[in-house]
């Protein structure tokens, strides 16, 4: 057993963990933060993403004894983030999920992007979003309110429209 | 889709680390652990320690002195995309650090584990390979400096010895005038290159350098490209870069049994960074 000390959701957490249980498995067994989604296991499909020290990572490679000392926010503890509450109100409007498998990842990347590349366009969303699987909504939907999240917290107007766009694009941007 | 039980040590330096190297030669070293977790979930790998290094003030480091800049194996792939990183030829690292897998991965994975893993279609060993890279590893036996070109042994093997860690690499910086033509192509953002093809012409160093990576092929020099496109800026002799490029792909295709598209794919990335070096 390997001792970690880390922080979870703001609360201070001081257990003993195997040391081969991943830090996605770790939350959801042992601390019941089932939130976190597990898809692929080998770092593919990005369901599993949260944020560690701010930064997105995915929870199913990163071992739970490597966070020690690390502060984790999972998807239970986006409350009254503005810039969350942002991003999932435009998720809502523009329809960004349906069955809402992948949205706790979806989430935690759209975090990063709308912090992190205030001037992303459309193109660098559709980029950014590489590492996200998501099999419902064939993505426009997640796009349209990154956008719109993007234009509405640093207070400007998105590309070409003022709401969510429901126009058909080809695969490649 | 759960490793096999491990141990876990996180030492404190870099000395505790090749100790318990030393005394372990079957540990593995885990950085940013985003190949190896992978490997690991899937029991590709069973080894019965794990030490873990990616916190080691000694290896997260970078400096900048006479002409070199020398960067930690364990500084992630994210600190290269942030220019967090001094510059050895002006926006590469961002550059190509943007394009390796997703910013979810970048934040984890380190340069070290990248060039360690040797995995042929990844960037930075390609990339260090048309820097002149070398780099600096340690055992309790002492340090050495392997090229960066000679660290892969093979798919997924390098030549390091049981008891020694990548440390750092040096980089020589580019001069003012250098140019650069990279480029990677691959079927969608993230995904490992299909091709990448990276050239550096350095007229200050009178250095010159053009590699090629891609799937199921290791890091390949392109010696024919390197001369023309070195001679296009010397002004010595008409450079013929079209036909120098076709010469170093038939030599590649001697060496690797290639399909139709594979050829078509490494050419395309190959004409693409002749094209950007040249304009």
């Amino acid at each position: 057993m390997t001792r970690v000390q880390l922080t979870i959701n703001g609360a201070p957490v001081d257990v003993d963990v195997e040391a081969r249980t991943s830090l996605a498995d770790f939350l959801r067994d042992t601390r019941l933060l089932t939130g976190t989604h597990i898809g692929c296991e080998h770092g593919v499909c990005g369901a599993c993403t949260l944020l560690m020290d701010g930064q997105p990572v995915r929870s199913c490679i990163t071992l739970a004894a490597a966070a020690d000392g690390c502060e984790i926010r999972t998807v239970e503890n986006y409350e009254g983030d503005a810039v969350m509450d942002t991003i999932r109100q435009c998720f809502s409007e523009c329809h960004a999920l349906q069955c809402g498998f992948c949205t706790p990842g979806m989430l935690a990347t759209a975090y990063d992007i709308v912090t992190r590349l205030p001037d992303a366009d459309r193109s660098r969303i559709r980029v950014e979003l590489g590492g996200n699987l998501c099999r419902c909504t064939g993505y426009l939907g997640i796009i349209n309110a990154i956008e719109a999240a993007l234009g509405r917290v640093h207070r400007r107007k998105a590309s070409n429209s003022a709401g969510p766009r429901h126009n058909f694009e080809g695969q490649h941007a | 889709m759960k490793p096999a039980k491990f141990e876990y040590e996180r030492p404190a330096s870099l000395d505790a680390a090749l100790r318990v190297l030393a005394d372990n030669p079957s540990a593995k070293i885990i950085a940013g652990g985003q190949s190896l977790g992978p490997m690991l979930n899937l029991r590709l790998f069973e080894p019965s320690l794990l030490i873990d290094i990616s916190r080691l003030g000694e290896l997260r480091a970078r400096a900048a002195d006479d002409g070199d800049v020398v960067v930690g194996a364990c500084v992630r792939h994210a600190e290269f995309e942030d220019g967090r990183v001094p510059a050895v030829l002006n926006g590469l690292f961002e550059r190509a650090a943007r394009q390796i897998a997703y910013r979810a991965v970048r934040n984890r994975g380190t340069i070290g584990g990248s060039l360690a893993h040797a995995d042929p279609a990844a960037d930075w060993p390609a990339i260090m390979i048309a820097l002149a890279a070398q780099v600096e590893v340690s055992s309790v036996r002492g340090t050495r400096r392997i090229p960066a070109s000679e660290l892969p042994s093979q798919a997924l093997e390098n030549c390091l010895e049981a008891d020694e860690i990548i440390t750092s690499l040096r980089v020589a910086r580019c001069g003012e005038g250098a140019r650069l033509g990279y480029y990677r192509l691959s079927a969608q953002p993230g995904e490992f290159a299909e091709a990448l093809t990276v050239i550096v012409h350095d007229p200050e160093r009178k250095y010159t350098q053009a590699v090629l990576s891609g799937a199921r092929q290791p890091p390949q020099r392109l010696p024919q490209t390197a001369r023309a496109v070195a001679a296009h800026y010397s002004g010595h002799g008409k450079a013929d870069v079209a036909s120098a490029v076709e010469a170093d792909l038939t030599a590649l295709c001697g060496k690797h049994a290639l399909t139709r598209y594979e050829y078509n794919v490494r050419k395309a990335s190959v004409l693409r960074a002749v094209q950007e070096i040249l304009a």
